[in-house]
């Protein structure tokens, strides 16, 4: 099966590390994945995205016309992406800042409020490794077990010190959309 | 073990790990990363990393790091590769081996950065002045970037000739898991062409200024044959569910990728379509599309440009079987369904004309 989700947001916000993380955890599990991430003509404050295509097979394009999920963490982004989101997809919201009274009425709105939750944890830093945990417990990409067993091996040695940080906010995004 | 990596950096590690220690280039997106991997990763290696002040002074420190014997490369996308043609065709005159990266952006003029397949007839028939070709390596994932930039190295080195590989934005920026295992470091070669200090030895001369006419025409005559001996060696393809087609798509990088994703559906609606991949896009692999023509009659060009792979078919075809085709210019990326039905509507007009 072949999965495409846009993460989008402003830059800064992590969005692309978070395409980053899925995309690295699903190349350990063995799954064929492409990461595309938006380029050149971006401005200070302006938007960024990635998109990230996971399949048991090869994937033809790394390119999402009609993505299954998108992750939008400013208001730009929703409005852009929840167009093009499949009929019946999966819309992450961060709700802290992003008003969802525009959404089209066959996507599904999943609101996580990044900035209340990461205050739990004392740093803004982790708003993206909360909607991440959201996110997977959600769409079932990959195993979120397998994520949080070889989460150093995924962040990679530079972020060595701040995997139980990462962990924490991982698990208070993924416990808050199972409650 | 696997990495996940773009196309810019997984092409740097392996020209590293192929046993490039020379990196010169000129910033231009969308192939900025393979420089900016490049700064740390070759003098790690021990290399030597020069940021030029432009693209023409790059390809010149090609030159000058390959005629005292080093494996050197530099990288560049449309505007910039332009600028490298004068230094690419001094590298051809003299027999000089070089690698050159061109991720490909949209054109013509300053265009834009996205990915383009627009630089086909420039990397394939020279591109520079005079009579000479350049070896053209066309990878389509970032794995075989990884695989082709090591024999972009070796056949450089073993024909004495500039080899361009032709990437493209997507393949530049998309990050996909990727092996480096299998690259071995190059057994260092005697050459005997190379500027060392002629201590104990004749001195050697490297130029491609030759006023003499006969002596020029001899020295075109020797560059001939040897891209016949290319010619007759070096074709490099893949063929993909080929055998009971009635339609064959040729499409290569980033298009062949649309195109098998597109050929799967069009699989599951019945259609037996199938694909030649050109890797080598010079040499281009004429043999296998005039074989392939000799039971099937439909062939389908696709690419990302207004129509430049095509009249390579249309010349290995001779005149015989039906080219279709279709194109994408400007940094456009298609889809694979967008081309699924494109492709689904020409099988159909065939199969109507093979019933009446």
């Amino acid at each position: 099966m072949l999965t495409k989700t846009i993460f989008s947001g402003f830059g800064g916000q992590g969005v692309l590390s978070m395409g980053y993380t899925l995309a690295t955890a699903a190349m350990l599990e063995g799954k064929h994945v492409t990461y595309f991430p938006s380029y050149g003509v971006e401005v200070r404050g302006g938007t960024a995205n990635c998109t990230v295509a996971v399949s048991d097979e090869e994937i033809a394009s790394p390119v999402a016309s009609e993505p299954e999920f998108v992750v939008a963490m400013n208001q730009p982004s929703f409005a852009r992406f929840q167009s093009i989101l499949q009929s019946g997809g999966l819309i992450f919201v961060n709700s802290s800042i992003v008003d969802v009274s525009s959404a089209r009425g066959d996507i599904e709105i999943v609101a996580v409020p990044t900035s209340e939750l990461a205050e739990r944890i004392g740093t803004i830093k982790v708003a993206n490794m909360i909607m991440l945990g959201a996110f997977i417990r959600l769409s079932n990409i990959i195993s979120y077990d397998f994520m949080v067993k070889n989460l150093t091996d995924i962040l990679g040695e530079g972020k060595a010190k701040l995997i139980k940080i990462n962990k924490e906010a991982l698990d208070l995004g993924y416990k808050y959309v199972r409650e | 073990m696997k990495k996940l990596m773009s196309g810019n950096a997984a092409a740097g590690e392996a020209a590293v790990l192929a046993g490039c220690t020379c990196y010169f280039g000129y910033p231009i997106t969308p192939q900025n990363e393979l420089t900016e991997y490049m700064a740390k990763r070759v003098p790690e290696a021990g290399g030597v990393f020069i940021q030029s002040e432009s693209e023409i002074a790059a390809i010149n420190m090609v030159l000058g790091a390959s005629v005292a014997g080093a494996r050197a490369m530099t990288s560049s996308s449309g505007p910039g590769i332009s600028l490298k043609q004068e230094g690419i065709s001094y590298l051809a005159a003299d027999e000089l081996p070089a690698v050159i990266l061109n991720m490909v952006r949209g054109g013509p003029g300053m265009g834009n950065i996205s990915p383009a397949q627009s630089d086909y007839l420039q990397a394939t028939r020279g591109g520079g002045h005079g009579d000479y070709r350049t070896i053209v390596l066309a990878p389509s994932s970032v794995q075989e970037i990884a695989d082709l930039m090591p024999l972009a190295f070796d056949l450089a080195e073993k024909y004495r000739n500039p080899v361009v590989v032709l990437g493209d934005g997507m393949l530049g920026q998309m990050m996909e898991p990727v092996e480096f295992d299998h690259i071995k470091k190059p057994e260092p070669v005697a050459k005997d062409y190379i500027l060392t200090g002629a201590k104990g030895r004749p001195s050697r001369m490297v130029r491609s200024l030759i006023f003499d006419v006969k002596e020029q025409e001899e020295h075109n005559w020797k560059l001939a044959r040897k891209f016949q001996r290319i010619e007759q060696n070096e074709v490099r393809y893949e063929t993909h569910l080929v055998d009971d087609a009635e339609l064959v798509v040729i499409a290569y990088g980033t298009a062949a990728r649309i195109a098998k994703g597109a050929i799967a559906r069009l699989r599951q609606e019945g259609l037996k379509v199938g694909m030649i991949r050109p890797i080598t896009l010079w040499p281009f692999p004429t043999k296998i599309i005039q074989e392939t023509s000799k039971t099937i009659h439909d062939f389908f060009v696709f690419e990302m440009s207004a129509g430049q792979l095509v009249e390579d078919v249309k010349l290995s075809l001779e005149g015989k079987g039906r080219v279709h085709f279709y194109g994408r210019p400007g940094g456009v990326i298609p889809t694979p369904v967008e081309l699924f039905r494109i492709i689904s509507r020409h099988c159909y007009q065939i199969q109507r004309v093979k019933k009446s």
